[in-house]
């Protein structure tokens, strides 16, 4: 391939590949790399309220804000929650993306693409809208959900306000919005298992279910994990349902990380400790990534 | 086939349809409630047991919607704001991903692996000191404050070149020898070639950029520049006890983005697989 | 023809050398962003355009007004913005960093210390006296307009007041045995109990949600409690004044007499109130109208209000409502203060309650016939006469929902009533540590001073 750098004889300048870049790279590193570092920066600082009126109130504190923020019964339990809805959450999502899946996928099925379109249409709706219409489907007495489990006998559960309740509601929201996404990549995946290998399979006598145990998963396998951990690190983000549906309540059973992090940094503006939060997520999801890279060499990377 | 063989593949046949329909049901359900919801008068909604379809339809939540709670001027907002960000962005990050892909400089790919572990950075670590940034350009509650920041998108430039790897070189480099500058090699052969993928990433920015919540919420303080969902949050707060109302609201909301999938659904798809099967 | 010039254009400028190129897009990204930021001179509004905040239904009841005053001051355009009380305070503050104040704006009362703390607002202390006869001091509640007062300096003008009375069902407690409300806390008690009596089943006489802080603040002040100590830098919950409060706020849930409940879990009060599922609930004065409108017919004349009992005798309760403020930041501040006489003006007060069903801050106003003839109305206005503000320090807010968690906890016996005191003075003591830092430097902003609140 010809270099498109300096042609021979003239002066060396800047390789034309930069300035395409540079636009992207000069957005990227102002408002992205920039304010990351900045956080990091405020995160050392107690910079609040008081520093906003009058910067001689900052006080640089090192490591204070995450022993606070570590110390923080909110902290862990936002925590558990970010975990329960992305541990649980992700491999429900990518079950049900399976199932989908596999459904859209069988030979013997019609109307093929109007049931990708069907299971796909909730992925592109605004959150915000869906989380309205699910706050409203999970009323304890007006809820179509309620409902609908009243007639196999089920008493009315309080979705949203009941502490134990509220995540599971959240996730099964959430595993509705999002499983048509990941239902593409499983489709695309399950396209490129060779037909032969179930060919083979049949001929030995394997039923089925035998045929789905032995050569659907174990070829699977790569893309669903690398799935699962994509979409369980996308779940760590958890923000708009709970601030939509629930404010973080009840007891504080919905507050997700980045939720704890805007309410302390955007309604209280305790940037300090904000930003240490944001800083223990970042770490979080690091721990994931490298956890992902770590247990699947054969993943699609 | 003998004929329980047959018997039994269209048992089977009509179980997975069956199971079709289950899950086809219960993927449309929310959203066909929400609409049948927004139909209905004014309290019906929260009655028990909870009606499916409007007893006697009426569009006066619309009419309130767009003429005194002025939703039409958000869908506006919301519209010029992913527009113009879709076009910016296109234009950003395909030249971006094009010289990832096929341009040689140094550092280049040292770059581009720095580039996609900041992938893994969430977005709302930065959020706080971005919007004092903001503030310091003059941006806050302006169109520009949501635009801007939201332009540059490593998925997005990660997709082109992924795409752009494709480009067979001497395609580009029969171009060069005839003259041609970098520039005018990009416009007439690479964005051509790439056009599936740039319709796929103009639908996903637009997507992205039409459905953005958090970020518009922060900046935005002017109710007149709000986007779709800034204001439905709003009316959320304010009116939670009009269920028909903010079912309008957000059939409103859905709608533009729900009409653009059915029309280009191959676009989406392909954004999917693109990005993801390596 | 322009077709061949654009033809030519764009040919022309692929013969520049890259760099240059590049440049130029990355002028048209600049251009683009720089139209789009260009309508920041929207922020500030349009020269003449007074830009005015308000919350919930008062603001959206605050566009007539503006319309008026725009009628009577040619010239000057009045812009109003309602806002949801859900995001009103983190709007303000993030309009604050982002320099995106309002001239005008409406501040919870329980506010404006905090920003008086971030030299926010501007004293009115000089306007007042210059106009003492628009926006005369005598004519309001004492105690509302000391919740205006940070470090003896106005800095908000009353607009509505708000202060939390009991509304009852009159027509269950009679039929209980109980003639008139009570008015000392065992007498609360012994209604409550006897209301239960003859309440449907699964019922609960009083409704006090747990997520509203105003039950256990108001119980806890009405025994005594000046809920912090120190200046304003420690919290009082464990001291035994506040422990007598929350202790009889917390025996209501343990008696089952109210139900662990945060007003989001409750789909409906009035539906709950008018069925008898609920016979007592502690709220303010929007409901006067809400209870109206909202109750069937029949029962209009089944409920009642009656001021808040207390320990021994008739209790104090809230100074709450809203006021008006002008930012410091403002460059309108002469055509905001003549906005902010216009609707102190008692006469449009008066109106502007049967509008909204807000009181009156002035206490002429409440000599008009809609609100000196309203039976409802009558508890609030002897309230009125005792009301206390909260501690003015700029974490208020953030403490009282701290109270309200702890009273939630322990009403849902996840704590013990010490062991849910014992950590609100533990968090109380955290949130407040900078503001000890800052008064042992001698830093520290407009405070309470230790002398009475």
């Amino acid at each position: 391939m010809i270099d498109a750098g300096a042609p021979a004889g003239r002066a060396p300048r800047i390789a034309p590949g930069w300035w395409f870049v540079a636009p992207a790279l000069l957005l990227i590193i102002v408002f992205f790399l920039a304010p990351v570092i900045a956080a990091i920066g405020l995160s050392f600082t107690d910079f609040d309220l008081y520093a906003l009126a009058d910067p001689r109130a900052a006080r640089w504190i090192g490591l204070r804000n995450y022993a606070r923020v570590l110390h923080e019964p909110v902290f862990w339990q936002a925590l558990r929650n970010t975990l329960y809805f992305a541990l649980v959450g992700g491999p429900l999502t990518v079950a049900a993306s399976l199932g989908a899946a596999l459904l859209v996928n069988a030979r013997a099925l019609r109307w093929k693409s109007a049931a990708r379109t069907v299971f796909f249409a909730p992925f592109v709706t605004t959150l915000v809208a869906v989380a309205i219409v699910w706050r409203y489907l999970y009323h304890p007495r007006y809820g179509l959900l309620n409902w609908m489990l009243g007639h196999v006998g089920v008493p009315p559960i309080d979705w949203l306000g009941n502490p134990h309740w509220a995540m599971p509601a959240i996730i099964v929201m959430a595993t509705w919005k999002n499983f048509g996404y990941n239902m593409l990549i499983c489709i695309a995946g399950l396209q490129s298992i060779p037909r032969d290998l179930y060919e083979a399979a049949a001929l030995d006598g394997a039923t089925p279910l035998q045929r789905f145990r032995h050569v659907t998963i174990p070829m699977l396998a790569p893309t669903l994990f690398f799935v699962v951990i994509v979409t369980m690190i996308g779940y760590l983000q958890l923000f708009t349902e709970p601030y939509v549906m629930t404010q973080g309540g009840p007891l504080r059973a919905t507050t997700s990380l980045v939720l704890y992090m805007y309410e302390e940094g955007f309604r209280w503006w305790r940037l300090g400790v904000a930003a240490a939060i944001a800083f223990l997520l970042f770490v979080l999801i690091v721990a994931f990534t490298m956890i992902q890279r770590r247990l699947s060499p054969r993943s699609a990377t | 086939m003998t004929p329980s063989h047959a018997r039994r593949a269209r048992l089977a046949s009509v179980a997975l349809h069956a199971t079709l329909l289950v899950f086809g049901a219960l993927s449309l359900i929310p959203l066909l409630w929400m609409a049948s919801a927004s139909f209905m008068a004014t309290g019906e909604a929260s009655s028990f047991p909870p009606p499916l379809i409007p007893r006697a339809p009426t569009l006066e939540h619309y009419r309130d919607l767009f003429g005194r709670l002025a939703l039409g001027r958000y869908a506006l907002n919301s519209a010029i704001i992913a527009a113009t960000t879709t076009i910016l962005a296109l234009a950003i990050n395909s030249a971006a991903g094009y010289a990832f892909a096929k341009l040689r400089f140094r550092g280049r790919d040292r770059t581009f692996r720095i580039l996609t572990a900041g992938l893994a950075i969430p977005v709302q670590v930065a959020m706080l000191p971005l919007f004092l940034l903001v503030k310091s350009l003059g941006l806050v509650n302006t169109y520009g404050g949501v635009i801007v920041p939201g332009l540059a998108s490593i998925f997005g430039i990660f997709l082109v070149r992924q795409y752009a790897l494709a480009i067979p070189d001497d395609l580009l480099d029969a171009a060069r020898i005839d003259g041609a500058g970098e520039l005018r090699v990009f416009r007439s052969i690479v964005l051509p070639t790439i056009r599936p993928i740039l319709a796929t990433l103009a639908l996903w920015t637009f997507l992205a950029t039409w459905n953005d919540f958090m970020w518009p919420l922060i900046v935005l303080s002017d109710d007149r520049k709000y986007t779709l969902p800034v204001a439905l949050a709003g009316l959320v707060g304010e009116h939670a006890q009009d269920v028909e109302l903010m079912m309008a609201g957000a059939v409103i909301t859905v709608l533009p983005v729900l009409v653009l999938f059915l029309l280009l659904q191959r676009y989406f798809v392909e954004g999917v697989t693109e990005g993801s099967v390596k | 023809m322009a077709h061949r010039t654009l033809l030519t254009w764009r040919g022309a400028a692929s013969r520049l050398p890259p760099g240059a190129q590049a440049l130029a897009c990355g002028a048209l990204v600049g251009l683009a962003a720089f139209l789009a930021g260009c309508s920041r001179a929207d922020a500030r509004g349009d020269e003449g355009e007074l830009r005015v905040w308000a919350f919930g239904a008062e603001g959206e009841a605050l566009a007539p007004i503006a319309r008026d005053f725009e009628r009577a001051n040619p010239g000057v355009h009045v812009r109003v913005q309602a806002i949801p009380w859900t995001a009103a305070h983190e709007k303000l503050l993030t309009a604050f960093v982002g320099g995106a104040l309002p001239d005008v704006a409406q501040l919870g009362n329980t506010w404006i210390p905090e920003f008086a703390a971030l030299n926010a607002l501007e004293p009115l202390d000089s306007l007042v006296a210059h106009d003492s006869r628009l926006v005369p001091r005598n004519d309001y509640f004492p105690g509302v307009l000391a919740t205006n007062v940070v470090d003896s300096t106005l800095y908000g003008i009353p607009w509505y007041v708000d202060t939390r009375v009991m509304f009852y069902r009159r027509d269950l407690m009679r039929a209980a045995g109980v003639m008139s409300p009570p008015t000392t806390w065992a007498a609360l008690r012994d209604a409550l109990y006897r209301v239960k009596k003859v309440q449907p089943p699964g019922s609960f006489p009083a409704l006090l949600p747990l997520n509203e802080w105003t039950q256990p603040v108001i119980f806890g002040m009405q025994a005594g409690s000046p809920l912090l100590a120190e200046h304003g830098t420690r919290g009082a919950f464990r001291q035994a004044p506040f422990r007598r409060g929350f202790e009889f706020y917390i025996s209501l849930f343990r008696d089952s007499l109210a139900p662990a409940l945060a007003n989001t879990q409750i789909s409906s009060v009035y539906q709950e109130f008018a069925a008898g599922r609920v016979a007592m609930y502690i709220t303010g004065p929007w409901n006067v109208g809400e209870f109206k409108k909202r109750l069937p017919d029949s029962l209009q004349g089944a409920w009642m209000t009656a001021p808040m009992p207390g320990p021994d005798s008739a209790g104090i309760s809230l100074a709450g409502g809203s006021s008006i403020v002008i930012m410091r930041g403002s460059e309108k501040k002469a055509a905001a203060w003549r906005f902010v006489t216009f609707m102190s003006d008692p006469a449009r007060q008066a109106r502007f309650y049967e509008t909204t069903g807000d009181l009156p801050s002035r206490r002429s106003a409440w000599a008009a016939p809609a609100l000196a003839s309203d039976p409802y109305l009558a508890a609030f206005r002897t309230q009125l006469g005792r009301v206390v503000p909260t501690p003015a320090v700029p974490e208020s807010e953030l403490i009282m929902n701290l109270v309200a968690q702890a009273g939630e906890r322990a009403a849902r016996n996840r704590q013990t009533i010490d062991q849910a005191l014992a950590s609100l003075d533990a968090e109380v003591d955290g949130v407040l540590e900078k503001r000890r830092w800052l008064m042992s430097h001698h830093l520290l902003p407009a405070g309470p001073s230790e002398k009475g609140r």
